[in-house]
């Protein structure tokens, strides 16, 4: 059941709420666990056993398994947990940016620059 | 009584923190950003703050989803940093100040703010980034010449506070400050912002004219902010830009004061996908 708050659509926007705080938690606890240099080794030792281990269910473990950002928010990540996953590859926020609205990394921060015009 | 001499509202982009390690100052990417802070510092120099009451919000440090407050005040002797798991260094601790912290708790509450209390908590880049920007000298050496009280809203999970909630917030701790009795000097810093969208197609989501129009309106009409719903400000400034919340609960803090003067402010894009602000108030 969804929450009675209505929800203002904005476009290519999730808002991080109750709805997706709960069907988020387990992935989301798994990336705030890498805040610990240990976790993040143990998560690429194995990977499989690691997602198992946090109860991710399978839409999770797949975006996971696929570093799909877009797929990761639609099974409840949080951006902030999210970038603590990203770093484990030494992603920066413009490879995510890029990832996420199908531009190059190039042409995502020329965009940037461009809103600064 | 304690005296509030003003406020420093900046972001906090955590590439910050990489670029001061590899020390980028100069480099033609960060200059027009690092630029913006040797006014801030000339008039710290002047306003030789003792305290510092910083409004911030947590990136998943200190806080998980378990728990998740929506206004909490820091009461610990001193605050460490950690590892915040993408890899800028972490700072040096920040030493807190219990007896402002624990008066702040007891008039909040008094004010009918219902505050989570944190005897321990992890600072992350919110709240280092801020005094690495303002006091580089010392953290270069790896200490802080001021005492901290975290303040943190939460911007993490919806809903959050209201603008207008967060402008009494402020006006609160700003009562709280002017009562408390101490001979000390007290800086409000409000950290997050400006505009800026890391999630979604919507990514790298930037407004200048807002943003432009917000920090102008600080000065003096601040609460002009404050007609906004959350969701409208999600809309306006992007999914991270309601961080503009600590900037509106800072400028409340100095409500109650005589007079407000604008003595610097800086804005650039970008850092990182990131609209970045500055702006010094003077309160007197």
């Amino acid at each position: 059941m969804s929450t009675p708050r209505l929800k203002r659509k904005i476009p290519g926007t999730v808002i991080f709420d109750g709805d997706q705080a709960r069907i988020g938690y387990n992935l989301n606890k798994m990336c705030f666990s890498f805040n610990s240099a240990e976790c993040r080794e143990a998560f690429q030792r194995d990977e499989e056993a690691y997602m198992s281990k946090y109860q991710l269910n399978d839409a999770q473990k797949q975006a996971i398994r696929n570093r799909n950002v877009l797929e990761l928010i639609a099974a409840g990540g949080h951006p902030y947990y999210l970038a603590k996953f990203a770093g484990i590859f030494k992603l920066d926020m413009q490879d995510i940016g890029a990832q996420q609205t199908g531009m190059t990394k190039e042409a995502f921060k020329a965009k940037l620059i461009a809103a600064g015009q | 009584m304690a005296q509030i001499i003003g406020s420093v509202s900046t972001s906090h982009v955590p590439a910050i923190g990489g670029a001061i390690a590899r020390n980028l100052q100069q480099d033609p990417y960060w200059k027009p950003f690092f630029d913006g802070y040797p006014a801030a510092r000339e008039w710290l120099k002047g306003a030789r703050p003792d305290v510092v009451v910083i409004i911030h919000n947590d990136h998943g440090l200190n806080f998980f989803l378990d728990k998740m407050p929506t206004f909490s005040v820091g009461t610990a002797a001193v605050y460490q940093t950690a590892d915040e798991g993408w890899g800028i260094p972490a700072l040096a601790p920040a030493p807190g100040n219990p007896e402002l912290s624990w008066h702040l708790v007891e008039q909040l509450v008094a004010d009918e703010f219902d505050i989570t209390t944190c005897q321990e908590a992890l600072i992350d880049h919110a709240i280092s980034l801020p005094l690495a920007l303002l006091w580089p000298e010392h953290q270069a050496r790896g200490e802080w010449p001021v005492e901290v009280v975290p303040v943190c809203i939460n911007t993490v999970q919806a809903p959050y506070p209201s603008a207008a909630r967060c402008w009494r917030l402020g006006q609160s701790i700003g009562r709280a400050i002017q009562s408390w009795d101490s001979d000390k000097r007290v800086l409000v810093i409000g950290s997050g912002g400006l505009s800026h969208q890391l999630d979604g197609e919507r990514a790298g989501f930037l407004n200048k004219d807002f943003d432009l129009q917000f920090m102008d309106s600080l000065v003096n009409d601040p609460q002009w902010v404050t007609q906004y719903t959350n969701d409208e400000l999600v809309e306006l400034t992007g999914t991270q830009g309601i961080e503009l919340l600590m900037w509106v609960a800072a400028r409340g803090a100095l409500d109650g004061a005589g007079s407000i003067t604008k003595k610097h402010s800086n804005y650039h894009i970008p850092i990182s996908n990131t609209a970045t602000g500055l702006l010094v108030l003077e309160a007197a």
